[in-house]
Parts: C-alpha cells; sequence; structure tokens
C-alpha cells in the first residue's frame, strides 16, 4: 500500500471503488513521491499540497456517498497555462509570475466536477512556446528517464510528472506536438484531440487556431477516460465543436482485424534515429499480425511543408495574442515612464527570448509587404496538407509514424540554434496544422529511451486512434511503466 | 530571406519588445536562418486554393444576448498594477 503511486488512474480508480484505500492515502502517496523526487525533475513550477488533500477527503466523501465519476480521487498535474481560481497560472513566464486568477478555465471546472485532485501546476515552455521545457522562467524540468536530458516540450512538467510518479496523469496542451512529443520522450501516453473537442476556455492563448488541451496518462486507458472527462461543447469557446463528444472508452479492447493502416513514406526519412524507425517498423509489423492491413508505400508530399506553415502561422496569432500583455490590465507592470516606456519595459523584462524570437517572426509575416508572401501563402498551403490527409483518409483508418525524430536530448544541446529546436515537431506538426487527432504511445526503447509511437486519425476519429493504440499497448505488454528514477 | 538589423529594429518597435541592439542582430541572423529554411514553401503551387484561418468548418458562431453571471468588479480589477476608485489606472495615452 506505500507506492499507491505506482498506479495507473483505472487501477488506482478500482481500488478507490473497492475502498481498498483511500482518495487521501492515494494523494498522501502522491505527494510523499512529490517531495521525494521534485528537487532532481522539477515537474512542478506550483504545487497545491493543501488543495490536493482537501480535494482528496472531498474525493472520499463522494465514494461513500455513491457519486464518485471515473476520475474522483485521481491526482493530477495542470499544466500552468490552465487558468485555476485562486491558484497562481504563469504559462511559464515572468509575466504571469505573479498571476492569480478570478476563474476556472473550462477543463480545471471539469476536472473538479469529477472529483479529480490537483496536484499542482506543471512547468511548461515559457508561452507554450518550445520543444524541451528549457524556455521556462521557472527553471527546465528533467526527463525522469535521464535527469540529464530533456523531457520534451511544451508539456515537459506534465509529462515527466506522469512519468515519474509525482501524479498519476495529466492534463497538456498541444499546438505543433507539445503533448506527443513529451510523452513520447518521457515513454507515457498522450493525445492531442481533434481541434475543437475540448473547450479553450480559460486556456492561455499561443496559437489559437491550433492550441488544443489533451490527456497525458500511463497507458491508453487513462487517456480515453480522461478525455471522456474533458471533451464535449462549451459555448464559451466559439471554436468548440458542438458535435456531442462520443463515449472514448466504448473503442478499447476491440480487435483491430481489418483495419487499414498508412506509415507515410515523410515520415521515415533521413532525419530519423535508426533506433527510433526500428522500434516503429517492429510496431508496424506487430500490427500488421493482428490483422491490420498496413501500406508502406503512401506518399504525402504535403507533409515536408507543414514544418514552414505552422512556424508561420502560430507565430502570427501568437504575436497577436500576447499583444494583450502590455503591464495595463494585469500581470507584469513596468513603471516609471511614459506609456509607450512601460509597456516596452514590461514586455523587454517579461518575455523570455524565445518568445520574443516568436512575436518577430509573427509580427513579420504579418506586416505590410510580407502578409500575402508568408502568412496568406502559409494558409492556403494549410488547406492543401489539410486536402492531402483527407484525401488519405478516404482509404486508411489511420496512420502510424513515428511521433519525434530523435529519443531524449541532452539538456543545452540545441538551445543556441532555434531551427534545429523547431526540427523536433517536423512529425507531429503536420496533423496539428490539419486539426486532426493524433495520439503517441510508448513502442520500445533505443539506447535505454523511450521512443514514441504517433497514430494519426481523421477529424473526430479519437475512437478509431485509441481503438489500434489499446491493441498495440495489450500486445507490447507495456502499459503502466513508469521511468526507472528511484 | 535576409532580415537586415534595421528591418529587425522595425519589427522589434512594431512589437514594442524594448530590444536592444545585441539583441537585434542576433535576432536578425536567426529570424534570417529561419526564414531562409522555408524558401520551398514559395515554389508551392497554390492558385485558387482558398486559406485555411481555423480547421474546423464553423461559422458565425453566435449566442443569445443574455445576461449571465461574471465577475465582479473586485474580481476583475484583483491583478491590475494600478487602481484608483475602481477602475484601472493608466499612463496618460496622449501627452
Amino acid at each position: 500500500m506505500s507506492e499507491l503511486w505506482r498506479l495507473s488512474a483505472h487501477a488506482a480508480g478500482e481500488g478507490l471503488r473497492a475502498r481498498e484505500f483511500t482518495a487521501v492515502e492515494l494523494t498522501e502517496s502522491v505527494l510523499a513521491r512529490v517531495e521525494a523526487v521534485e528537487p532532481r525533475v522539477n515537474a512542478y513550477i506550483t504545487r497545491m499540497d493543501g488543495i490536493a488533500l482537501e480535494q482528496a477527503r472531498e474525493a472520499d466523501a463522494r465514494f461513500a456517498a455513491g457519486t464518485a465519476t471515473p476520475l474522483t480521487g485521481i491526482p493530477f498535474a495542470v499544466k500552468d497555462l490552465i487558468v485555476t481560481k485562486g491558484v497562481r497560472t504563469t504559462a511559464g513566464s515572468r509575466m504571469l509570475e505573479n498571476f492569480i486568477p478570478p476563474y476556472d478555465s473550462h477543463v480545471a471546472a471539469q476536472l473538479k466536477r469529477a472529483g479529480a485532485v490537483m496536484v499542482g501546476k506543471a512547468n511548461m515552455d515559457e508561452f507554450a512556446m518550445g520543444s524541451s521545457t528549457e524556455h521556462s522562467a521557472f527553471g527546465p524540468t528533467a526527463n525522469p528517464w535521464d535527469t540529464g536530458r530533456v523531457p520534451g516540450g511544451s508539456s515537459g512538467g506534465s509529462a515527466a510528472a506522469v512519468a515519474a510518479g509525482e501524479c498519476l496523469a495529466a492534463l497538456g496542451s498541444d499546438t505543433g506536438g507539445s503533448i506527443r512529443q513529451p510523452a513520447a520522450l518521457c515513454g507515457v501516453v498522450g493525445l492531442d484531440p481533434t481541434y475543437g473537442r475540448v473547450s479553450r476556455y480559460g486556456i492561455v492563448a499561443f496559437g489559437s487556431s491550433l492550441d488544443q488541451v489533451g490527456p497525458i496518462g500511463r497507458d491508453v486507458e487513462d487517456v480515453a477516460a480522461i478525455l471522456d472527462g474533458i471533451g464535449g461543447h462549451d459555448p464559451r469557446d466559439s471554436t468548440s465543436d458542438p458535435a456531442p463528444s462520443p463515449d472514448m472508452r466504448h473503442y478499447l479492447g476491440r480487435d483491430v482485424r481489418g483495419m487499414r493502416l498508412a506509415a507515410p513514406r515523410e515520415y521515415f526519412g533521413d532525419g530519423i534515429e535508426p533506433g527510433v524507425r526500428a522500434r516503429v517498423e517492429e510496431a508496424l509489423a506487430r500490427l500488421e499480425r493482428l490483422g491490420c492491413e498496413v501500406d508502406t508505400d503512401l506518399s504525402l508530399p504535403m507533409t515536408e511543408h507543414a514544418l514552414a506553415v505552422y512556424y508561420l502561422i502560430a507565430p502570427s496569432e501568437a504575436s497577436s495574442n500576447l499583444a494583450r500583455y502590455d503591464g495595463v490590465k494585469y500581470g507584469l507592470s513596468a513603471r516609471g515612464g511614459s506609456m509607450w516606456e512601460n509597456m516596452e519595459r514590461t514586455r523587454a523584462a517579461g518575455f523570455g527570448e524565445e518568445v520574443k524570437r516568436r512575436i518577430m517572426l509573427g509580427a513579420y509575416a504579418l506586416s505590410a509587404g510580407y502578409y500575402d508572401q508568408f502568412y496568406l501563402k502559409a494558409q492556403r498551403v494549410r488547406t492543401l496538407i489539410a486536402r492531402e490527409f483527407r484525401d488519405a483518409f478516404a482509404r486508411y483508418d489511420a496512420l502510424v509514424t513515428p511521433t519525434a525524430p530523435t529519443v531524449a536530448f541532452p539538456r543545452g544541446a540545441k538551445l543556441d540554434d532555434p531551427y534545429a529546436m523547431y526540427l523536433n515537431d517536423a512529425l507531429t506538426l503536420p496533423a496539428s496544422v490539419a486539426g486532426l487527432p493524433a495520439l503517441s504511445l510508448p513502442c520500445g526503447l533505443s539506447e535505454g529511451l523511450p521512443v514514441g509511437l504517433q497514430i494519426i486519425g481523421d477529424v473526430g476519429a479519437e475512437g478509431a486512434i485509441l481503438r489500434i493504440g489499446h491493441a498495440l499497448e495489450r500486445d507490447l505488454g507495456q502499459a503502466n511503466r513508469l521511468a526507472p528514477l528511484p | 530571406m535576409a532580415i537586415s538589423p534595421d528591418e529587425a529594429r522595425r519589427i522589434g518597435q512594431l512589437a514594442r519588445l524594448g530590444l536592444d541592439e545585441a539583441a537585434v542582430g542576433r535576432l536578425a541572423g536567426q529570424l534570417s536562418d529561419i526564414l531562409g529554411h522555408f524558401a520551398a514553401l514559395a515554389a508551392v503551387a497554390t492558385d485558387g486554393v482558398e486559406p485555411t484561418a481555423h480547421p474546423l468548418p464553423l461559422r458565425n458562431v453566435m449566442r443569445a444576448d443574455e445576461v449571465t453571471p461574471s465577475l465582479t468588479r473586485e474580481e476583475a480589477l484583483a491583478n491590475a498594477p494600478e487602481v484608483e476608485d475602481g477602475l484601472i489606472r493608466v499612463r496618460a495615452v496622449l501627452e
């Protein structure tokens, strides 16, 4: 009973329902684990121990009253761009270091409604801009598999917390790979839902046409259950899909015989590490043995343009979204000069280097004389990428690729070369620009570090990719893998 | 696609980033490098292709014009750096 933090969320839920242990005992176990490993991992910006224990007591009351849900009593890490009423929400930035939100985001409210327990606000690249969680104003997060390496990003704190046992499950956000890539590098499961599936109300905005909240967990069943808890229409987000969200767990445990998969050639090119390619190809062979048809000849030639399209559109949206940080209404405020001087001092002091770089890139792409050449061009090619995917999904149920081109890399390795850092997202960006759902799950190790496999689905087809992912995970026999962190 | 330091300085001023000269030089080089990698985009044939602003086919999402609960004035002002008489105090816009 002493190491309850090792449980998956669904296993913990079974134990709670069977009264084998209480939510308070489970939460105390997780908090003790946080205390033990956090000095090495730094997964959290703000810990919420007191609130967590209070929520755990409320969860126990719900089990006694018979009003528990599948997420009741489950200790969560919540990425620190998810606004939480009364609990500091920084987005990893000095700009919001002291921001105490007066309201809850939709997803935070959904977790509370479900009776979940919030352990803390997870570390992240500033304003979700980065692929290594090194661009946090609150120090980098370490990969629990090798603390000299990065956990990926931008939801690196969320993924590391799940892998290190500092929570049972987490919420992250994905704009161009920020759930899937850290999930891959930390050996856990991450799901970027269809754009519009989960409300963005109360999510600190980065790229509004791309941002999507999603779950990170220790296995496929957990991410399905969490999506069931947070998904669905919310009128406060005008881009929330009004169609009802199906029950995702309904798709688990089903036969995958006859499902049509393709492994597009462009995702297996020169930039992919041999060990990553080998694990993904072995997983494809497993899926064939499970009865799937796997086509390895498909070509999606627009794939190579996704990186440019994303890194023009997302920074353009960011340069507009981040204009709100002017030192007037909330957030950091440098005083003492004229209005313009105060604004410049505030933004100079509040934003880190990568955020400034992306604001510059976006402001340039949107500026007079370059708008047609860059921003509008990227939007047109975005249409072509989405069209190419749509044509592929007329013939295939899902696409299978590596999630990231490499395993976790050493801290500092790519900090001086922004473009090299951007290449980490090369395989996750295409689905993002098309608004497609995509799952990353661990498919083995290379050089002792986790390799992630990505399953991309058609619009609204989370069920299909969860079904395939669940079957593969069972076949691999590696559900609920924790990092070997003592 | 080279961005000159002058251009970087102008963009930095437009975005009110308060960049110093070292940052202007560094960012001009980095942005030139990044945009250089994007050159292939110009060759993609996009004549007659509609731009995608966001991936869902939703248009003009409206809600009923009804009063709903909102933040109190105190809550809304709680994070403001300077407040006076229930209002946010700002520097003069026109000197």
